[in-house]
């Protein structure tokens, strides 16, 4: 366990850093899905950075798309492109848009942003697998805030009435949004019991746990004839203490002087 | 006698022949499959057609998702409801990262009648037409429906495909040659052009007829492809007959005629009036009777002819 945890705490390192960087973009709902993002990238999908475009590849959609910077760590981290890459985040003529483009970056399986819309476009890379006969995955992360989408609810029932057993969903449960708590601008709860109702196979796990994060992904891929939704508790901002669960946190990026701080905590070091 | 068929029952019969060719075509539908004629494909190819139930954002949604994974999906609801209630998700899901997904939405504009005001989108024109990387056709008849579909199905990347609920003339024999982007000269003439699409363009043919019985030589194009629009044929009848009308079942604002427009201000300013849904709602009637009252008739281009010529 500790290889991974070493991987999510230089995913944060990254975020920081290339926030720090752009001087925009989110960091909250980031550091939040680093443990999951870690699990996905470094031990459970069946990916190759040399070819991002393979057919039979396991599939991620970040349908809550504005945690573009963790999926940019990671996939910086894996190798899909140099890391130096991570400086241009957010800036023109960047390959990393402030919200993921799949034509654009090396690794990306969807183009996502605007809240809801990466979960429908899971459910058609699943059915997709089920048609072609193939094994791959499908994963994504949906945030709680976006769970008040629409969107998201239309797509929860396409899952489970297609069966779609090949996808694994994870619910990045922060339970905070812009303006505040979810239980305070638009409660989602009981939102383990509203997946349930909608016919899906429901775990709830601590998102900073990897051996709980692993588990979820095993017993998920059991499952026969449901999707799966993975409720991860996590914090918001989790790894800098002064970030952690502070609803002001969510779109600003850090001073030069907070990124410091920041790296003090994580042991990482800012670029010139 | 005049063969009529409705321009949704050439989608159906195109999907069942591109279905037996093509094993990446997939079919999707939002409970409207026996209206916009997707059930034909369904009663075929049932294993590559998803009724997505009543949600049109997750319709658009889930075919971008199988588009990247190298199906080529026709979502398939009323036109309303693709644009309207979807257009974002055709924005930000299928356009945007350009993912090869094909909208035929049927029941488009006035005609589907007696539905009323909140079914007939005279809005999707302008909608689809704004968004970058979208194609959009307006097919004029049964014959030319059916070739655009299997033309979108060859084009790699976003179509939008505009298919009306009623029966209209079948102008087009069967060798008639559509193209993407092109403009067809279907009637010569050297006073005035008319520049019709969809249901519009039989009744534009008409109106030519009874111009020409008053000596006025009206030029007819078919523009099936409202973007990108044909600008060479614009610009050949701007020069030549140096007027144009242009006729749209559609809001006057942002379709056919705003699309002419901006190609004639930009090359070759000549006098223009458009001919279409006077910015207004429609409202519940036998579509002939709607097409009547909201001026999408014979009589109204004809009239708009004249006064043009005549200035």
């Amino acid at each position: 366990m500790d290889k991974y945890k070493d991987i999510a705490n230089k995913l944060r390192i990254d975020i920081i850093k290339m926030l720090e960087e752009s001087k925009s973009g989110h960091p909250g709902g980031s550091l939040s899905a680093c443990e999951i993002l870690t699990a996905l990238y470094f031990k459970e999908m069946n990916i190759d950075p040399a070819n991002p475009h393979w057919e039979d590849r396991d599939r991620f959609v970040l349908s809550k798309g504005h945690g573009a910077p963790v999926l940019y760590a990671a996939l910086a981290e894996k190798g899909y492109f140099p890391k130096e890459e991570l400086n241009n985040l957010r800036k023109i003529d960047s390959m990393l848009q402030g919200h993921p483009d799949m034509k654009g970056t090396p690794g990306v399986d969807m183009t996502t942003g605007s809240l809801g819309q990466g979960l429908a476009a899971a459910n058609g890379m699943a059915l997709a697998g089920k048609l072609d006969n193939k094994d791959y995955k499908v994963y994504a992360l949906i945030g709680d805030g976006e769970a008040q989408e629409g969107i998201i609810w239309e797509a929860a029932m396409l899952a489970a009435h297609y069966k779609l057993d090949n996808l694994i969903v994870f619910l990045d449960h922060n339970g905070l949004q812009i303006d505040g708590k979810n239980k305070d601008i638009m409660n989602i709860e009981p939102v383990d019991e509203k997946f349930k109702a909608f016919g899906w196979h429901v775990i709830s796990i601590d998102g900073h746990d990897f051996e709980e994060i692993f588990n979820a992904i095993d017993e998920a891929k059991k499952v026969e004839g449901k999707p799966t939704m993975i409720i991860a508790k996590t914090i918001k901002g989790k790894g800098v203490s002064y970030m952690e669960d502070q609803v002001g946190w969510h779109g600003k990026a850090p001073s030069k002087e907070e990124a410091e701080k920041a790296m003090e905590e994580l042991g990482g070091v800012l670029d010139d | 006698m005049t063969k009529m068929m409705a321009t949704r029952d050439a989608y159906g019969e195109a999907l069942k022949e591109l279905g037996k060719v093509n094993e990446d075509i997939v079919v999707l539908d939002a409970d409207l499959s026996g209206s916009t004629k997707t059930a034909v494909f369904k009663n075929e190819y049932p294993e590559r057609f998803f009724n997505v139930g009543i949600a049109e954002q997750s319709l658009m949604g889930t075919a971008a998702g199988l588009a990247t994974a190298g199906k080529i999906p026709f979502a398939s609801t009323f036109a309303m409801f693709a644009t309207g209630r979807a257009f974002e998700i055709i924005r930000n899901s299928i356009c945007y990262p350009k993912l090869n997904v094909k909208i035929a939405a049927t029941h488009a504009g006035l005609t589907v009648g007696e539905d009323g005001a909140t079914h007939q989108s005279v809005e999707d024109l302008s909608l689809m037409r704004s968004v970058p990387n979208m194609t959009v056709l307006c097919p004029a008849d049964a014959v030319e429906a059916k070739k655009s579909v299997i033309k979108a199905s060859q084009y790699e990347g976003p179509v939008y495909i505009r298919l009306g609920r009623s029966k209209v003339p079948v102008i087009f024999n069967e060798d008639y040659d559509f193209e993407i982007g092109k403009g067809v000269e279907i009637k010569a003439g050297k006073d005035i052009t008319i520049i019709a699409t969809g249901v519009m363009v039989s009744k534009a043919l008409e109106a030519s007829e009874v111009l020409e019985k008053e000596g006025i030589s009206a030029r007819v194009i078919n523009m099936s492809t409202i973007k990108p629009i044909d600008e060479d044929i614009i610009i050949k009848a701007a020069k030549e007959t140096k007027k144009i009308v242009t006729v749209e079942e559609h809001n006057i604002i942002g379709g056919l005629g705003s699309a002419v427009a901006e190609v004639v201000v930009e090359n070759n300013p000549v006098p223009m009036k458009r001919v279409g849904v006077e910015d207004t709602f429609g409202e519940s009637g036998v579509a002939d009777d709607v097409l009547e009252k909201y001026g999408l008739t014979v009589e109204n281009i004809v009239n708009n002819v004249r006064e043009l010529v005549s200035k």
